[in-house]
């Protein structure tokens, strides 16, 4: 074989066990997703969500209570760290002296490390146990944990990216630097932050750990805060442990929907995120 | 005529770096004073100086004194914010809010702070654009986006934005070095215009534009105020060998 046959021949294989790998990497991702659809397509219905779970050995019946649940725990969560994370990366951005920062940053990277199961353990000890009942309030927490730290530290890469000289053009225009932060920097970072805010979102819609003995779930509408209450995860976890046949079927659905809702989520946050940057 | 400002053993240092030494000068009301030197030789630090914009730079340290109309800028319970709303910045880049309209760039130092009545503002960025000059260009688009201007339409813009705010001082970071030959005329042109109403300090690379725009030049080196003399002086009889050098192009 000649020099330039050869590099291509090795060019070849190269490409081609790229494109093996890649292949490796997306099979798992479609067959969960292929696999999901097949078992749960065919049990979605309107009734899935309007009605909360019938008894056992009754036909039909939804996770109507479940996807409420969730919609509450994940606004509540939300509503918790979004402000901490946010607030606490203009903080790491634009004000702290290095050391604490760089603390900060160390104590939020921890954070995101621990398993989320410890987290519902830390909410139990607190808030559960403390208030004698496992409560919304309780699972809220627990997930706003998760949350805060992606939200801190994607928000902070953002900030840092908005030009030191649009903070100047404020600045020299006599705008207090707490109104620059405000109005020009974090107005122009706004986008990514978001993308970070609906990624944690994502993030914390699929935890069941944390709310396992926190949020605890039920079988039934409940509206109180400082009550157990309903989430899908938990609604898919239980169903899927349970012995009957109609349960099993649902959590397939809640599953789906679940996934469906996530990527979603993905992908609009994929589009804020591509949305172009200026570059002075 | 009358001193505007006046910089008193004003050192700047960077951590250990000592970047502005000792420097004590006055600059005149209603003239330009460039500030030229080679890179590095603390030129654009004096003039942050002048408006705390190294306030926030992390590691940054001044001493000594900068005199705004007999008041001392670093003396405590002075309000930078205030200052900087006497003292105005252009800066190198032209550095227009990407996000907002031209009108509302114009207008920022205002909105940015709060409310202001709509035709107040109306007359403001109407006197603002025409006082540099971009009022014909742009009347007709005043809601488009600003980055939709050329650079030296940009660098106008941030001009406006700046005497929006009725400062006294205007200081001007290189504002045409990234600019054409043409804008950078039409800058130099309105410098000429506004001394008559603001006292301008101009860091300049480019020693023909100092010559050309400025009453009096300072010439930096190391940190150090090596001259300071009217511009006609500087540039045919400067006193010192090393000014000499530095204009004729012997070094730097």
């Amino acid at each position: 074989m000649t020099g330039l046959a050869w590099r291509k021949a090795k060019n070849g294989i190269m490409t081609l066990m790229m494109a093996g790998f890649t292949l490796a990497l997306l099979i798992p991702l479609v067959l969960i997703f292929v696999h999901i659809v097949r078992m749960g397509f065919s049990s979605i219905s309107f009734d899935f969500f309007t009605q909360i779970p019938k008894p056992t050995g009754e036909a039909g019946g939804g996770m109507a209570n479940g996807i409420f649940g969730s919609a509450i725990l994940i606004a509540l969560a939300g509503a918790l760290g979004i402000p901490v994370g946010v607030f606490g990366a203009i903080y790491l951005s634009e004000y702290g002296g290095n050391r604490i920062a760089n603390f900060i940053r160390f104590a939020a990277d921890v954070l995101s490390g621990i398993p989320s199961i410890i987290t519902g353990m830390v909410a139990y000890t607190l808030l559960v146990v403390p208030f004698k009942g496992f409560s919304a309030l309780a699972g809220a927490c627990a997930l706003s944990l998760i949350m805060i730290p992606i939200v801190l530290r994607t928000t902070e890469e953002q900030l840092k990216l908005v030009p030191t000289s649009l903070r100047e053009a404020a600045l020299a225009l006599g705008v207090p630097l707490w109104r620059t932060t405000l109005k020009v920097t974090l107005r122009s970072a706004m986008k990514g932050v978001m993308t970070g805010i609906l990624l944690a979102v994502a993030r914390i819609a699929g935890e069941t750990a944390p709310l396992l003995f926190t949020a605890l779930g039920n079988q039934f509408w409940s509206r109180k805060l400082t009550e157990p209450m309903a989430a899908m995860p938990l609604q898919i976890f239980n169903f899927a442990i349970s012995p009957y046949e109609d349960w099993h079927r649902l959590a397939w659905a809640g599953a789906l929907v679940l996934v469906t809702l996530m990527f979603a989520l993905s992908l609009t946050a994929r589009y804020f995120g591509r949305e172009k940057r200026y570059n002075p | 005529m009358d001193t505007k400002v006046k910089l008193d053993k004003l050192n700047v240092y960077f951590g250990q770096n000592h970047a502005v030494k000792a420097v004590t000068m006055d600059f005149r009301a209603n003239s330009v004073t460039a500030i030229i030197g080679p890179s590095g030789c603390g030129k654009s630090t004096v003039l942050r100086s002048i408006n705390r914009m190294h306030d926030l730079t992390p590691g940054a340290r001044v001493t000594g004194s900068v005199v705004f109309d007999e008041m001392d800028i670093y003396d405590r319970g002075i309000d930078p914010v205030l200052i900087r709303r006497k003292i105005g910045m252009v800066f190198q880049k032209p550095n227009p809010f990407p996000a907002m309209s031209i009108y509302d760039n114009v207008i920022a130092g205002y909105r940015l702070n709060g409310r202001i009545a709509r035709s107040e503002a109306d007359e403001i960025v109407e006197s603002s654009l025409q006082r540099v000059a971009l009022w014909d260009e742009v009347k007709d688009r005043l809601r488009a986006n600003s980055m939709e201007l050329s650079g030296g339409q940009q660098q106008r813009l941030c001009i406006a934005r700046t005497i929006a705010v009725k400062p006294e001082v205007i200081l001007m970071d290189e504002p045409a070095s990234a600019l054409d030959p043409i804008s950078t005329l039409k800058i130099e042109e309105l410098i000429e215009e506004l001394k008559e109403k603001y006292t301008i300090i101009i860091v300049t690379h480019n020693m023909q534009q100092a010559a050309r725009v400025s009453d009096v030049t300072a010439f930096f080196y190391m940190g150090d105020l090596i001259e300071c003399g009217e511009t006609k002086k500087i540039f045919t009889t400067p006193d010192r060998k090393q000014t000499e050098d530095y204009i004729t192009g012997r070094f730097g």
